[in-house]
């Protein structure tokens, strides 16, 4: 008899269970861990009090990116530039500290390869599809763009990931986002994403692993599907994958940490395994046509506050939930919009293009022919490229993108989370507004009293040039 | 942690839908490299509001919080939970909790109660009044001095942690042996996992 079919998702938890309990709560095998210095102290601090060690510390990877000034790091004589933030310089020094006490590989700041965690794992081959990937921040659901079970965990989580290997955990629901038809010229994998937000609503995946399906990811590089994946947390989906392809495997191919010879070869007839089967039943799901989809951006303080960039500033009274209709108004007050106003005519002073979400060689290409031979209009105080890690930022350069960015008048910074989070030096002011590539519009999020439009990295350069949101389409 | 089987007391009737956890505590707290003292930071831009309700004289020492939908949403800083346990709350009740969340709040002896928004916004009616509210693990009931009487569910191996105040790493110690017998198992079949860690 035939076996069940299984959804790609079934298929991951199925290899990694240990062991279920009665009560159905399963103990999970976790391959590969991602540690950086904000979410880790309180574990490795908790672990030398119990006089635990790590398990497995061959299967972690630590790398700073959350504290990091973007700014030089190394002086002229080539010692490294102490950080002003006794706060920030203590975290960092602790992850230093913690990484070889207990015997987890570290990335240091200034290393070529040192980059926000999300972009670092794949690209040293650190990633890979069909395993368990798990890291103290919200946004390792990215990695699911490779056809790995990628989640967010708390620091509790760290700690029992690092003294054990495993978590423990219940079974997700699997929810197929499937979309159907192809993204029009200038419309991005951010856009798709942003929509796809909208349309479920900020809490619309939770409790759900989402898988998302349809010819259009088959034609998406892996830096787009890590963009699409990296936000199914702001759709309240702990992960979101896709099914790993020749794409994703000459993607991985070669790179530092990624199996070599007959390991590669076992590894690929492995993942070629990695799909759904034909008929395997999903709890929920969702069918989105591409072909409607334009230009995205968001208006409100939730990413699911959305609207195509030829759209207006909603009245909340538009929406049929009273609860929204109040939280509406008050994103209004905060952002400074009134309803009926059209998104084109919102003038912008700060322009961020980077973070976990697009931050990566393509992102960084995208925006750059956009602003070949253009320069940022004269009301745009601020703006800032921040490459995803050291080997990103070299490519750019290599290719002479950050010529191009110079020359429209961006800073060309060094790799780190830098004003996605308003915990390093990089913030957007009170009052003023970042048409950003980062994922979270939220209150306060890249400083107190900061107004962010999330976009792609086109329609970023796009605001640039013009001053104000922009259909990038216009441009081109 | 702390174990926990009933709280009762006044109920903070706050209510809003999709609160993240930047509102709950922003980045730049962040930097701690301990869990204590962040009671001071819950919610920081809502308590810029002199009249905000955290610090309303009534809600001193109150140890329930109600909340809407989705709350905790965002990033998985568990500081969150660590700013609202040293606000001095042992029980959210709300009708959806963002996954990472619920499962911090666990973690740290924080019980994250789920109840329809009709029983939402009788609690709110309840802890506006200045009535207190009973959270009972065991029964798994949240009830008032009105004989209003909320079932809850929760997971039976969240109930058993927070009951007994286990700490997971212990249990998950406890079962080495399966562990090292999958790892064994896995180097088997499929040694490409393990093969290139090391640079």
């Amino acid at each position: 008899m035939a076996s069940k079919p299984r959804t790609l998702y079934a298929k991951i938890w199925d290899d990694h269970v240990v062991e279920t309990r009665d009560d159905g709560t399963s103990l999970i095998y976790i391959d590969r861990h991602l540690v950086h210095e904000v979410t880790s102290p309180q574990a490795f601090e908790a672990l030398r009090i119990a006089g635990r060690s790590v398990r497995r510390p061959e299967l972690t990877l630590a790398v700073p990116d959350h504290n990091l000034p973007t700014t030089a790091r190394v002086g002229p004589d080539g010692a490294r530039l102490p950080i002003a933030d006794p706060q920030s310089a203590a975290q960092l020094a602790a992850l230093e500290k913690n990484a070889p006490e207990f015997g987890i590989q570290y990335i240091d700041a200034a290393a070529a390869e040192q980059g926000i965690v999300h972009v670092v794992g794949p690209e040293q081959g650190f990633s890979l599809p069909g395993t368990t990937i798990v890291c103290g921040d919200s946004h390792t659901a990215c990695h699911g763009g490779l056809g790995a079970l990628a989640f967010g965990i708390g620091t509790s989580e760290v700690e029992h990931v690092l003294a054990t290997q495993t978590l423990l955990l219940q079974r997700s629901k699997a929810m197929e986002i499937r979309v159907e038809g192809e993204l029009g010229p200038g419309v991005t994998a951010k856009d798709l994403i942003l929509h796809i937000i909208g349309t479920i609503g900020a809490a619309g995946g939770t409790g759900h692993v989402i898988e998302y399906r349809g010819a259009v990811f088959e034609t998406m590089s892996v830096e787009q599907r890590l963009t699409v994946c990296n936000m199914s947390i702001e759709a309240g989906a702990r992960a979101g994958l896709i099914a790993p392809d020749e794409t994703v495997f000459s993607y991985l191919k070669g790179r530092p940490m990624s199996p070599k010879g007959a390991e590669w070869d076992a590894a690929v007839a492995y993942w070629k395994t990695l799909h759904s089967d034909p008929g395997a039943e999903f709890d929920t799901s969702v069918v989105i046509d591409a072909n409607t989809i334009a230009p995205t951006v968001t208006w409100g303080t939730s990413p699911e506050d959305v609207v195509p960039i030829s759209g207006t500033v909603p009245e909340p009274s538009s929406f049929a939930d009273p609860s929204k209709q109040v939280a509406a108004q008050k994103s209004l007050d905060y952002m400074g919009l009134t309803p009926g106003m059209p998104m084109t005519d919102v003038a912008v002073e700060n322009i961020f293009i980077g973070s976990c979400t697009n931050s990566r060689i393509e992102d960084l290409r995208s925006a750059a022919a956009v602003l070949k031979g253009r320069t940022k209009a004269a009301n745009v105080r601020w703006a800032i490229v921040v490459p995803g890690s050291g080997l990103v930022k070299r490519q750019a350069e290599e290719e002479g993108l950050d010529r191009i960015f110079s020359d429209a008048g961006f800073e060309w910074r060094e790799p780190g989370c830098s004003a996605c989070l308003g915990m390093n030096p990089d913030k957007v002011p009170p009052n003023e507004r970042c048409a950003s590539t980062s994922n979270r519009n939220f209150v306060g999020r890249q400083g107190p009293g900061a107004r962010t439009h999330l976009v792609s990295p086109a329609m970023a350069a796009a605001a640039a040039v013009t001053g104000r949101l922009a259909d990038v389409r216009e441009l081109v | 942690m702390d174990a926990i089987s009933r709280v009762s007391g006044r109920a903070i009737a706050f209510g809003a839908k999709n609160i993240d956890t930047d509102i709950i505590i922003p980045a730049k707290w962040l930097k701690t490299i301990t869990r204590d003292g962040l009671g001071q930071a819950a919610f920081e831009t809502i308590r810029e509001d002199p009249d905000n309700i955290f610090d309303a004289p009534e809600n001193a020492g109150a140890p329930i919080l109600i909340a809407g939908d989705n709350f905790g949403c965002g990033s998985s800083r568990e500081h969150a939970a660590w700013a609202i346990l040293d606000l001095g709350i042992r029980a959210v009740i709300a009708p959806s909790y963002s996954d990472i969340f619920s499962g911090n709040a666990v973690k740290n002896g924080i019980l994250p109660i789920v109840l329809p928004q009709a029983a939402i916004d009788r609690l709110m009616e309840v802890a506006r009044d200045g009535h207190t509210i009973d959270v009972d693990l065991d029964t798994q009931t949240v009830t008032t001095p009105f004989q209003d009487r909320f079932t809850f569910d929760i997971d039976p191996f969240r109930k058993h942690c927070l009951i007994n105040g286990l700490d997971e790493v212990a249990l998950t110690l406890d079962r080495q042996e399966a562990i090292g017998q999958y790892e064994l198992q896995t180097t088997a079949a499929q040694s490409w996992l393990t093969a290139g860690t090391q640079v």
